[in-house]
């Protein structure tokens, strides 16, 4: 599970809005989580599913989830825009979020953010012409002890990135 | 009751009250933006904070709960200071160009600017820009100003019961928006426009058209459905430039339906289709324009010739249901006075075996305002959300606080209320259903019923479905069975009536009609009815259509639209010899059967009276004078009477006509009853083929709604189809998107649709509407086929 | 990176072995679940639970420092559905130590929870995890499996009568959903914007049931309360700062992480624990409670000693424990405007006051670090933080807000030199030395 969870299941049509079985056994398990009559617990997980399986969320698989939860699309559309590691536009195959948050910053935080833009050739919201990197300045994460510290698409978080660890990092990513 | 103090003056106030709510009992006003009484608390704008005796901070008056000793300064300091501080953090990202701004001269932020604002304020950086968002026909967007109140989101989720608009993003780049670019489809829209305290939401059909301080203000009712919401019309030169909401808790509380609110572009309506503002005469086959007493004088010679040749039963009087009071009362006198009992106003009714056996006139049963208190309602036979708006916004928020509402229709569509059980069936066979319903209430409450309930046919009808709303029904303390439009149009009327009144019976509760015109109610007070002053006598509205008469006198109605049957109406009328019109609107129809056209005044052009659903008698003057020769109806139809030398039309004012009519000025009508006796239900189902849904389109129920351009591109008015269910759709070898052709009494050609709240074998098409006149009856069975 | 020093481990006792010894059988070999267990086989009564975590000291570590026995006892008794929240949205800049808990030892924050659904009388709880931290939610809900499988979870714990079950719900990024009602909202799937209060959770909270809502630290701590008793963890720390505490220690020192030390201990000694001052370098200022807390400058932070009172004696606050050291090379309207820049962005929008104020400070301190400074601009800033602090729904406007005026009051002429001459008072290639790549911390 080290780089991506995104795109899980190959079979699976991407350009149709709609969810595999798979994404949708999974959104199963996080509704049963909550009471019965309270399904829209479950959108934050569900998006996260939808994202993983779709890369990022268009408003079409938005409104898929919607009806699957029983919300109003408009809902599920505030909840997505709202939370910002829900990506409302196509991102690169890996997103690179780097905290530049001042603790972080104290210890390295804005320079791994300039090693990366600069081994890239891209800005902060940008993503590589090959379409495999985007990169996102991110808030405080939780572990500024570990400065400097990014995720990678989301859910995986690499510490302490000093130069060495980010070439290995990216000489990761294919 | 807490006692608490505001400013010094001490009062008592209901437990649990905000302190705003507080503040106004006391006439005190505390400026604010998000709190609105009929929204659940957003205490986002900040606007309201006051401050409070032992509390270090200012606290939000609309959300802040009174308790016992409680002391409050509106305008200390403190208070003033969090005030100014909000008002300046308000200001800095909205544009400071009231004069070009549409909400100018009734913008709750400009009022409260003058008074909160420091001068000019320290921000010196750029403002924000918000993108305008696209959102119909009704509703205009210029969201830099919005404040992210919320009232919006709040209202649509709420009160209109889809959250078509959100609050997308967060911090200051919080953005109103709709999901994905739709519009704002709800028939509540326009409240948008009244709740949006900035004008970041403003009329679409009124923008830039006039400032608010030129408008003159006439309190009026509104012409349209059963429940008369109240009105302010606002007219700048004698034409009615926009119509907004006048206050009434009693009735539309503080909101209005999109037809109410947008129908007035009608009274403007200029093309050959619009306004009728001469008198015209046909003669030779040619129309002519004409004087009024030219025309009067055409009119009563071609009557009195009518009814003198082959006797006064030989003409018959169409009725809007739209028409006024007094507009009724003195048409009914006129034909009474030529000889004729053939009058009537129940345009689409189909059924008219009850006539004869009431016990007085048919009305909600109840007061709107108790609509809320029942805690059980059974719907049947109900486009409920388009046909009472309003109606449905009090069942939606009864469901809320916990009210069981059931329905009983032929089609599902979702009136974004939270039932509790539903039954759909095809029109033929919801007697059966109700009476399923009844029977099941029976075996509940163990009581015997009528023995020619035990035979229905159960194998017809979903048995489950009716035990279902029986519990349901049976359950409450607060019952009440509302028969709707689609029940009152319905081929078995008097079963339904007569079915409804036993589970009322059975259930300790009440049972009523929802109105489906402004006066519904009022026709029957007017005596605008076959029968009411000579017993048995008269033909109602089908009958002397079916039989066509040699003159008609038709009053406010476009018969090929607003009756039952439109195409034998029209038939009818193009046979007779003379057919006079007295109408605010032309239509090529009219030329062709009409033989005179009298100019009348449409509602914002008279004084009048309706008389709405729950019987309260609602009187309005006219809001602007009559466009071109228009002549208010009751004094064509005085002059009319007096050319006539019909007895009894002495009458001066409108105002006569009412205490004539009423005997006095009630604020409720006597004689409502919607009990029925010696009306057997029929319960055989008798349809054979595929069964006509037909509903009256919310932007076609009326001559005035018709013509309103702006309502006219809505959703809503979208061409009819004919929509049909899967099951009946692959039974008919269809799909969805063909062009069919369907027949019945005439043809029409329709593109298929599905709609998978229709039961098997119905075809829903709707009525009132140029397409689908020529198909015929309204309840009929028909044929469909692909073309 | 596992705990580096401890002066009386407690919540940190089960650390020692890194990630490897977070599993029940580990925390069941450190004596964990056994005072879930006593108390189930004593039927303690709920009061008694909540009297010992009175007696205890113990204030919430979730920021504001809230009496936890307190908070407890304001659950109504006769409701029928309550809840119990741990706030695991650690989002606060400076703040680490709810992911090493849940990291590290998440079966005490478990225990801790079932406890407090015994005392409180709530059925079901939920861990709300800052979705940045995705593994640490993994890693949670595979201690949740463990629990359940081992009896302590579910259907009658452990043949009692008590039912109790947990589940983690993450967030994805909003850092005012660590705020206790934004949290609710989020569970409830919705946007995090803050409830008005009152109601309060104990009354209105998740699905408008009576809730009780704790930070991840306070739950950890709840175990190792009743094991050593209220008193003994009070006399750990000092009187009304019971127990210990986890500071998280960032920035400019030698060794970053996660300390535990009883409340009270010098700010001093704390330096020293995590290695002193990188480089050698002068301390120049510390936030001493998580991004939101005034700054104080060396001198004063010196003096203090690491517990609610001292800290807001010398103007500030403890808020959440973390301690964010910055060095001589820091120029501090740079280092103002990252952190206006964070509340800015991360502003729910809808209180007028936070929506509007935050975005204006942030752009003031933005214009002043970028040359472009105004006179009246410090005093415009002193007015606008004004004008947000104590109007809003939630504290995020005062969180907001803190920092400027703690910025401005201890380092004003800083921001007055920067006004002036258009510049950094710290030599811009002094500043990139400070806070380049540090190399301590990967080994
Ligand atoms: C903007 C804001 C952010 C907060 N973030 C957190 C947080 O990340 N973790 C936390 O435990 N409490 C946070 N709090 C405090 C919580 O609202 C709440 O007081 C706390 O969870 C209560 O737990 P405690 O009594 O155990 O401290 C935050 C408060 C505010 C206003
Ligand atoms: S559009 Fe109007 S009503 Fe809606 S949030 Fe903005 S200001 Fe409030
Ligand atoms: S203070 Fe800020 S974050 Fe808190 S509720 Fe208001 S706008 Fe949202
Ligand atoms: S500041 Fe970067 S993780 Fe906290
Ligand atoms: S009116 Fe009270 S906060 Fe908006």
């Amino acid at each position: 599970m080290l780089i991506d969870e995104r795109g899980m299941n190959s079979e699976h049509d991407m350009l149709s809005p709609e969810l595999s079985s798979e994404a949708l056994a999974k959104i199963d398990l996080e509704v049963a989580k909550y009471p019965v009559d309270q399904k829209q617990s479950a959108v934050m997980a569900a998006l996260v599913i939808a994202q993983d399986e779709k890369g990022w969320l268009p408003k079409e698989t938005i409104a898929v989830v919607a009806g699957y939860l029983g919300m109003a699309p408009m809902a599920v559309y505030e909840v997505a825009s709202f939370y910002n590691m829900y990506d409302l536009q196509p991102v690169g195959k890996y997103k690179l979020t780097v905290c530049t948050n001042l603790p972080c910053a104290l210890s390295g935080g804005v320079h791994a953010a300039d090693y990366v833009k600069q081994k890239l050739g891209i800005d902060f919201n940008e993503t590589t012409p090959d379409g495999k990197f985007t990169l996102k300045e991110g808030e405080c994460m939780g572990a500024c002890g570990d400065a400097p510290v990014m995720l990678v698409n989301n859910k995986r978080m690499c510490s302490f990135m000093l130069p060495e660890q980010i070439d290995k990092l990216l000489a990761e990513c294919n | 009751m807490v006692e608490i103090e505001i400013d010094g003056k001490t009062l008592q106030v209901a437990d649990g009250s905000t302190l705003i709510e507080a503040a106004h009992q006391l006439g005190a006003y505390i400026p604010h933006f998000c709190y609105h009484k009929k929204l659940s608390l957003a205490a986002n704008c900040r606007m309201c904070l006051v401050q409070i005796e032992k509390v270090p901070k200012p606290m939000p008056a609309c959300a802040t709960i009174v308790t016992n000793g409680m002391k409050v300064f509106t305008h200390s300091e403190m208070a003033i200071k969090a005030q100014r501080a909000v008002m300046e953090f308000l200001l800095i990202n909205h544009p400071l160009d009231c004069p070009i701004c549409d909400q100018g001269g009734e913008c709750r932020l400009q009022d409260l600017a003058v008074g909160y604002a420091e001068s000019a304020s320290k921000y010196g950086e750029e403002k924000r820009v918000v993108p305008d968002k696209n959102l119909g026909p009704l509703v205009s967007t210029d969201m830099s100003r919005c404040i992210n109140c919320a009232r919006c989101v709040r209202f649509t989720a709420e009160i209109a019961g889809m959250m078509e608009l959100g609050q997308s993003f967060r911090g200051e780049r919080v953005e109103i928006m709709p999901f994905n670019g739709k519009t704002v489809d709800s028939e509540l829209s326009g409240n948008l426009i009244d709740l949006c305290p900035v004008g970041a939401l403003t009329s679409k059909p009124f923008r830039f058209s006039a400032r608010s301080w030129e408008l003159s203000r006439r309190k009026s009712v509104s012409p349209h459905d059963g429940l008369g919401s109240n009105l302010i019309v606002q007219t700048r030169r004698d034409k009615v430039m926009r119509v907004l909401p006048l206050e009434n808790e009693d009735i539309n509380e503080c909101w209005l339906s999109d037809k109410e609110r947008f129908s007035y572009q009608g009274l403007n309506s200029q093309d050959d289709n619009g306004r009728l503002t001469k008198p015209m005469v046909k003669q030779g086959g040619e129309w002519k324009e004409v004087d009024w007493n030219v025309a009067l004088d055409y009119a009563a010679h071609a009557l009195r010739d009518v009814a003198k040749t082959h006797g006064g039963a030989a003409i018959g009087g169409l009725l809007s249901p739209h028409a006024t009071l007094e507009e009724m009362y003195l048409a009914q006198k006129l034909m009474r006075g030529l000889g004729s009992e053939n009058i009537d106003f129940r345009l689409r009714q189909s059924d008219f075996s009850a006539d004869g056996h009431r016990h007085g006139t048919p009305w909600l049963g109840m007061k709107i305002a108790d609509i809320g208190k029942l805690d059980r309602l059974l719907v049947v036979g109900s486009f409920l959300r388009k046909d009472h708006p309003l109606i449905a916004q009090r069942l939606r928020q009864s469901a809320k606080r916990g009210a069981q509402v059931c329905v009983l229709h032929s089609a599902d569509d979702d009136l974004l209320i939270n039932l509790e059980a539903r039954a759909i069936a095809v029109p033929s066979q919801l007697p059966a259903m109700l009476a399923q319903v009844v029977k099941a209430v029976a075996e509940l409450k163990g009581v015997a019923t009528d023995a020619a309930l035990t035979t229905v046919g159960a194998g017809l009808v979903d048995v489950n479905a009716a035990k279902k709303i029986a519990a349901s029904l049976v359950s409450g303390g607060n019952v009440a069975i509302l028969l709707g439009n689609f029940a009152q149009q319905h081929r078995q009327a008097a079963t339904l009536n007569a079915l409804a009144q036993q589970l009322a019976g059975l259930l300790g509760g009440r049972f009523g009609f929802l109105g489906e015109a402004a006066n519904s109610v009022g026709g029957y007070v007017a005596k605008a009815v076959p029968g009411a002053v000579n017993g048995n006598a008269g033909l109602n509205a089908v009958a002397m259509l079916k039989d066509p008469r040699q003159a008609y006198v038709v009053l406010g109605a476009e018969p090929e639209l607003d009756c039952a049957d439109g195409a034998q109406a029209l038939a009818a009328l193009g046979k007779a010899a003379a057919v006079v019109v007295l109408s605010p609107f032309k239509s090529q129809a009219m030329l062709d059967y009409a033989a005179v056209l009298l100019p009348v005044s449409p509602f914002s052009e008279t004084s009048g009276t309706f008389v709405n659903t729950e019987g309260r008698v609602q009187s309005f003057h006219a809001a602007t004078k009559p466009l071109g020769e228009t002549r208010p109806a009751w004094k064509v139809l005085r002059v009319l009477g007096n050319l006539l030398d019909v007895a009894g039309f002495e009458f001066n004012t409108s105002e006569d006509v009412r205490a004539e009519a009423l005997g006095g000025m009630p604020e409720f009508v006597s004689g409502l009853d919607n009990g029925v006796a010696g009306v057997a239900p029929n319960l055989t189902a008798s349809a054979n083929g595929l069964e006509r849904v037909a509903d009256v389109p919310i932007h076609f129920a009326d001559p005035l709604v018709r013509r309103a351009p702006a309502l006219q591109q809505t959703r809503d008015s979208a061409a009819p189809t004919a929509r049909m269910n899967a099951a009946t759709l692959a039974k008919l070898g269809l799909v969805a998107g063909e062009r069919v052709k369907v027949g019945a009494g005439g043809t029409a050609i329709l593109t298929a649709e599905l709609d998978a709240g229709l039961p098997d074998g119905a075809v829903r098409i709707a009525a009132a509407h140029a397409d689908t006149f020529a198909l015929g009856a309204m309840s009929t069975v028909l044929t469909v086929e692909k073309v | 990176m596992a705990l580096i020093d401890t002066i009386n481990p407690l919540l940190t006792t089960g650390w020692s072995k890194g990630d490897a010894g977070w599993s029940l059988k580990d925390y069941e070999a450190r004596g964990g679940y056994a005072q879930l267990k006593r108390i189930l086989a004593n039927k303690m009564s709920s009061d008694d639970i909540i009297a010992e975590v009175k007696k205890s000291g113990l204030r919430g570590r979730g920021g504001a420092g809230f009496p936890t026995g307190l908070k407890w006892s304001f659950m109504p008794k006769a409701a029928p559905e309550k809840y119990v929240v741990c706030n695991t949205d650690e989002g606060e800049p400076g703040t680490f130590k709810d992911r090493d808990l849940l990291r590290y030892d998440p079966h005490s924050v478990i225990e801790g929870m079932i406890i407090a659904g015994y005392a409180v009388g709530a059925a079901r709880g939920y861990n709300y995890i800052h979705g940045e931290i995705f593994e640490i939610y993994r890693r949670f809900e595979a201690a949740l499996d463990e629990a359940r499988a081992a009896g302590y979870l579910g259907q009658r714990i452990l043949g009692s009568d008590f039912s109790f079950d947990l589940f983690a719900h993450h967030g994805w990024g909003a850092y005012v959903c660590g705020e206790e009602t934004g949290l609710l909202e989020s569970i409830e799937g919705k946007k995090g914007q803050p409830r008005f209060k009152p109601p309060f959770p104990a009354n209105f909270g998740l699905y408008g049931k009576p809730t009780t809502i704790n930070n991840t630290e306070t739950f950890a701590a709840i175990p190792f309360i009743l094991g050593m008793g209220g008193d003994a963890y009070l006399n750990l720390g000092k009187p009304n700062n019971g127990g210990t505490k986890l500071f998280s220690v960032s920035g400019h020192v030698n060794r970053p992480g996660n300390y535990e030390v009883p409340m009270g201990t010098p700010f001093a000694k704390l330096l020293e624990m995590a290695g002193g001052m990188r480089g050698g370098r002068q301390l120049k200022a510390v936030i001493p409670g998580g991004s939101s807390a005034p700054v104080l400058p060396a001198e004063v932070m010196m003096e203090c000693t690491m517990d609610y009172e001292s800290i807001a004696k010398a103007g500030s606050m403890l808020g959440s424990g973390a301690v964010i050291v910055m060095d001589e090379t820091v120029c501090m309207v740079k280092a103002l405007e990252r952190l206006s820049y964070f509340y800015y962005e991360e502003s729910c929008g809808q209180c007028t006051p936070c929506r509007e104020g935050s975005g204006w400070l942030y752009r003031v301190v933005h214009r002043i670090e970028h040359g472009e400074g105004r006179a009246e601009d410090l005093d415009l800033l002193n007015r606008v933080t004004d004008n947000m602090m104590g109007k809003t729904i939630c504290a995020l406007a005062d969180a907001a807000a803190f920092p400027v005026r703690g910025f401005i009051k201890n380092f004003r002429s800083e921001f007055e030199y920067h006004i002036e001459h258009r510049k950094c008072l710290v030599d811009p290639e002094v500043q990139r030395m400070g806070s380049g790549f540090f190399k301590a911390g990967a080994a």
